[in-house]
């Protein structure tokens, strides 16, 4: 398999093609945060947590990682000033979800009224659910703010045979809204 | 079967058809597009045709229904032929007038015409200063033929640019003729097509697709819409010479299911165009393959997303795709795809039949050619309209739009749709140009203008503008949906009277958020409006978080009404239309206003006659003592 060399952090990482910035980079033993990622699923770019700043040529951008392919001799930078305040501003936007990542970051607090409870909707639990599962029973509905996580009417007894995005959740919510399902 | 096998079958039938495009030949042209529908213009038709029948005309006038002449607030718009004379606001008890007088006697119906701001009448449609500064490229055919009829549209010179193209041109003949004529995309983006078709042509692979994005969701904008209503076959040339430049023998015509005309005529002309052999196998005796399919949207403002767009027609939900490879390398159903709008399809089969260099003479530097906008707002004359690249704003609104309404003052122009944004009187004079618009803070986007006056409050716009963002972003990724809602939130309060100090700046870290971090352009785009309002307009929303007031007099909680008791006769006209009952007095006394009843509709100074215009909006919330005092004595 052909391989591709890039930098991560100055350092150079020797990668297969075909991987993302972010594995390369934990190959590499360098972390990145991520909310919405999971080993056995395939990345949806939701979180924006894992972005980091690519340079290919002239150009400079910053990038989701978990999607972002390793290209040949680009340069990452997997944390500056502008990465910081940006991860800080979605820990606070999705406050008090992830408060001990925000802890951790230096976020005590959240600047805005809480939004989102529980439930921050990054979709494991779906993902899981069709990739892995593929039960097809939990899913998004809305769109925009509106949107929120919904159960297929009927699906109480695929439920209970499976569980497994139980471990998945980090916010409880499709804990203790298995098998509810939402009038039309 | 009349099957087209050869260009030369195409010139000759255009030549058979082009005495029927004469314009001395008697004929009533009635406009059959969305809006005028809408006012009853199938009516007037159908009475038309009843009428003609009945006088024996009906073998030597001919009825022909168009499409939108863009005038849509007027409509149902009429011409009659030869005497080119042009009547507004038709309606069904109309016609048999029109047929006695003008058709018949060829004289003119002064009431119908247009009326000048100066009182005088103007009797053909170029006259009226709504199109005379006007370049209607694109949009003047949608006057002349039958969107129904693909031979309305051969014998204007339709499908001449594809024959000149399948037969007299290599297919990287055709990708260089629209990178030199700098053709850049209508949607949004202002990205060179040519250049977009060369990638596309260039990817590696086979199969490969073209796709018209009719997906259209600026509230408001409607010149897709009039496009594919009213001319769809000049939308498939230009498509089918796009196929043959990059090489795709599949198309797609994605159109918003709210659409139904656009859907049905399209439809139309695709069937008629695979009659004619303009579109299946061996096109025009060419050997080149190409046909189309129709999809039909639920019109989200998101789908209109390239990668939302084509994941909607591989049956997927309609969401943009969280990838880093452009469509046109990886695009539907992961093969190369060139995905353009409406308008720059539209485009195409000008450029091909006049050339790039006659396009390169219309314009600007860098943005040439002609602009649909959607004008809209507070101006005299709405509607759509088409003007060369290079007119300044201000006499779009001055010279198309009429001007302000009476006493009103203009204070700015929004371009560029929901993500776009402001350009206020003193910067009127930019012109329609992708990057001055870019410069000043806003952008070209597919069309939207929007004309605000005086009593425009940019804090309840910018608002509007997020909610409506807030609410069709797809909410996959963090940044735009969280971000959005809590932009969203911090608006309503300052609209409220509740905005605090700081408000400003934490909309600026979001909106600096929003640009960075979101997964497409909707997020990315979305600070637009924001950061264009708080450039020009920053005190406004200053004052409504500091003085907890509306300048504008929009924002309810900011606001009361009040009875000018000097002004009021006790007419009571108010007291019987206030839907609260919050006005009470008594006949031939001034009337007053119960602020705890009042819910500010404002519909009692709608209905106050002007002649007393009693019923004034004041700044600030009605005081306590005001409110208490008056709310006592009306229990
Ligand atoms: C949120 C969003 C909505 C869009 N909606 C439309 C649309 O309704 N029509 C359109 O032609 N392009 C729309 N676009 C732009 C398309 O992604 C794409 O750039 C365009 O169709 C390309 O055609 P053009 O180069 O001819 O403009 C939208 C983009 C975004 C980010
Ligand atoms: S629909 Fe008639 S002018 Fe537009």
């Amino acid at each position: 398999m052909k391989t591709i060399t890039l930098q991560i952090d100055g350092k150079p990482v020797v990668v297969a093609e075909g991987m993302t910035v972010l594995d390369a980079a934990r190959s590499a033993g360098i972390e990145i945060p991520t909310l919405c990622d999971s080993k056995e699923i395939k990345p949806a770019g939701a979180c924006r947590m894992c972005m980091v700043e690519v340079t290919k040529g002239t150009r400079k951008r910053l990038v989701a990682s978990c999607v972002y392919p390793v290209e040949e001799g680009i340069q990452v930078v997997t944390e500056n000033d502008r990465i910081v305040k940006n991860r800080k501003l979605i820990v606070e936007l999705l406050w008090p979800s992830w408060t001990a990542l925000g802890k951790s970051m230096g976020v005590t607090s959240s600047r805005f009224e809480p939004g989102l409870s529980e439930c921050s909707l990054c979709g494991l639990c779906v993902r899981y659910c069709t990739q892995v599962a593929k039960k097809n029973v939990v899913y998004f509905r809305g769109r925009g703010i509106d949107r929120h996580l919904a159960f297929v009417p009927g699906s109480e007894n695929e439920c209970s045979s499976c569980r497994q995005c139980h471990n998945l959740c980090s916010g409880g919510w499709i804990v203790t809204h298995q098998g509810t399902v939402e009038a039309d | 079967m009349p099957r087209l096998m050869s260009p030369m079958d195409l010139e000759q039938m255009r030549l058979q058809r082009s005495a029927h495009s004469r314009l001395d030949q008697p004929r009533i042209c009635i406009c059959s597009g969305t809006g005028c529908l809408a006012n009853k213009s199938g009516e007037c038709a159908q009475a038309m045709a009843t009428e003609l029948e009945k006088q024996g005309l009906s073998d030597k006038v001919e009825l022909r229904r168009t499409g939108c002449y863009g005038f849509c607030e007027r409509g149902p718009v009429v011409v009659v032929e030869p005497d080119n004379v042009c009547y507004l606001d038709v309606s069904p008890k109309d016609v048999v007038e029109i047929i006695e007088t003008t058709v018949r006697k060829h004289e003119v119906i002064e009431r119908l015409l247009y009326k000048d701001q100066d009182g005088s009448r103007v009797r053909s449609l170029d006259e009226i200063p709504f199109y005379r500064y006007q370049t209607r490229l694109l949009l003047h055919a949608n006057t002349q033929i039958d969107p129904t009829s693909i031979t309305d549209y051969i014998s204007i010179g339709g499908y001449r640019a594809l024959a000149k193209a399948l037969t007299e041109m290599k297919p990287q003949e055709i990708v260089d003729e629209i990178k030199a004529a700098n053709l850049r995309g209508r949607g949004g983006g202002g990205f060179p097509a040519g250049v977009k078709w060369e990638t596309t042509r260039k990817a590696a692979g086979e199969e490969k697709y073209v796709i018209v994005n009719g997906d259209e969701g600026d509230p408001g904008a409607y010149m897709d819409r009039s496009l594919l209503e009213g001319n769809p076959h000049s939308i498939l040339e230009g498509l089918i010479i796009g196929a043959y430049a990059v090489g795709a023998h599949q198309g797609f015509v994605y159109v918003r299911q709210e659409y139904p005309l656009a859907v049905e005529n399209t439809m139309k002309a695709i069937e008629q165009a695979r009659e004619y052999g303009l579109l299946g196998k061996n096109i025009l005796g060419s050997h080149f393959d190409f046909d189309v399919a129709i999809h039909r949207g639920a019109g989200a403002f998101v789908s209109g997303e390239s990668s939302a767009l084509m994941n909607a027609i591989e049956g997927h939900v309609g969401e943009p795709r969280p990838k880093y490879v452009h469509t046109s390398v990886k695009g539907l159903w992961d093969k190369p795809t060139n995905l353009n709008n409406v308008e720059t399809w539209a485009n195409v089969p000008l450029i091909i039949e006049r050339g790039a260099a006659w396009f390169q003479s219309l314009g600007t530097k860098n943005s040439k050619g002609t602009k649909v906008f959607s004008l809209t707002g507070k101006v005299r004359n709405s509607g759509l309209v088409e003007v060369p690249m290079g007119m300044t704003l201000r006499d779009i609104v001055d010279k198309i739009g009429g001007g302000m309404h009476p006493g009103r003052t203009l204070k700015a122009v929004q371009t560029g749709g929901p993500s776009g944004g402001f350009i206020p009187e003193s910067m009127l004079d930019i012109k329609v140009d992708f990057d001055e618009l870019w410069e000043a803070g806003s952008m070209m986007g597919s069309g939207g203008m929007i004309v605000m006056d005086d009593e425009t409050c940019m804090v309840d716009t910018t608002r509007f503008y997020v909610d409506f963002l807030a609410h069709e972003s797809c909410g996959q990724c963090v940044p735009c949906r969280e971000g959005l809602r809590q932009m969203l939130k911090i608006l309503n309060r300052m609209s409220e009277g509740h905005g605090r100090e700081g408000d400003i700046e934490l909309l600026e870290e979001l909106c600096d958020l929003l640009a960075d971090a979101s997964l497409c352009a909707l997020g990315s785009s979305a600070p637009f409006p924001v950061r264009s309002a708080f450039k020009h307009f920053r005190h406004e929303f200053e004052t409504h978080i500091r003085e907890k007031c509306c300048p504008a007099l929009v924002c309810k909680e900011l606001i009361h009404y009040e009875i000018d008791a000097a002004k009021c006769t006790g007419c009571l006209i108010c007291k019987r239309e206030c839907p609260t009952e919050a006005i009470f007095g008594a006949a031939k006394t001034p009337s007053k206003i119960d602020q705890a009843r009042c819910t500010k509709c404002g519909n009692c100074q709608v209905v106050c006659p002007a002649k007393f215009g009693a019923v004034i909006k004041v700044a600030g919330a009605a005081s306590e003592t005001n409110a208490a005092f008056i709310g006592g004595q009306a229990s």
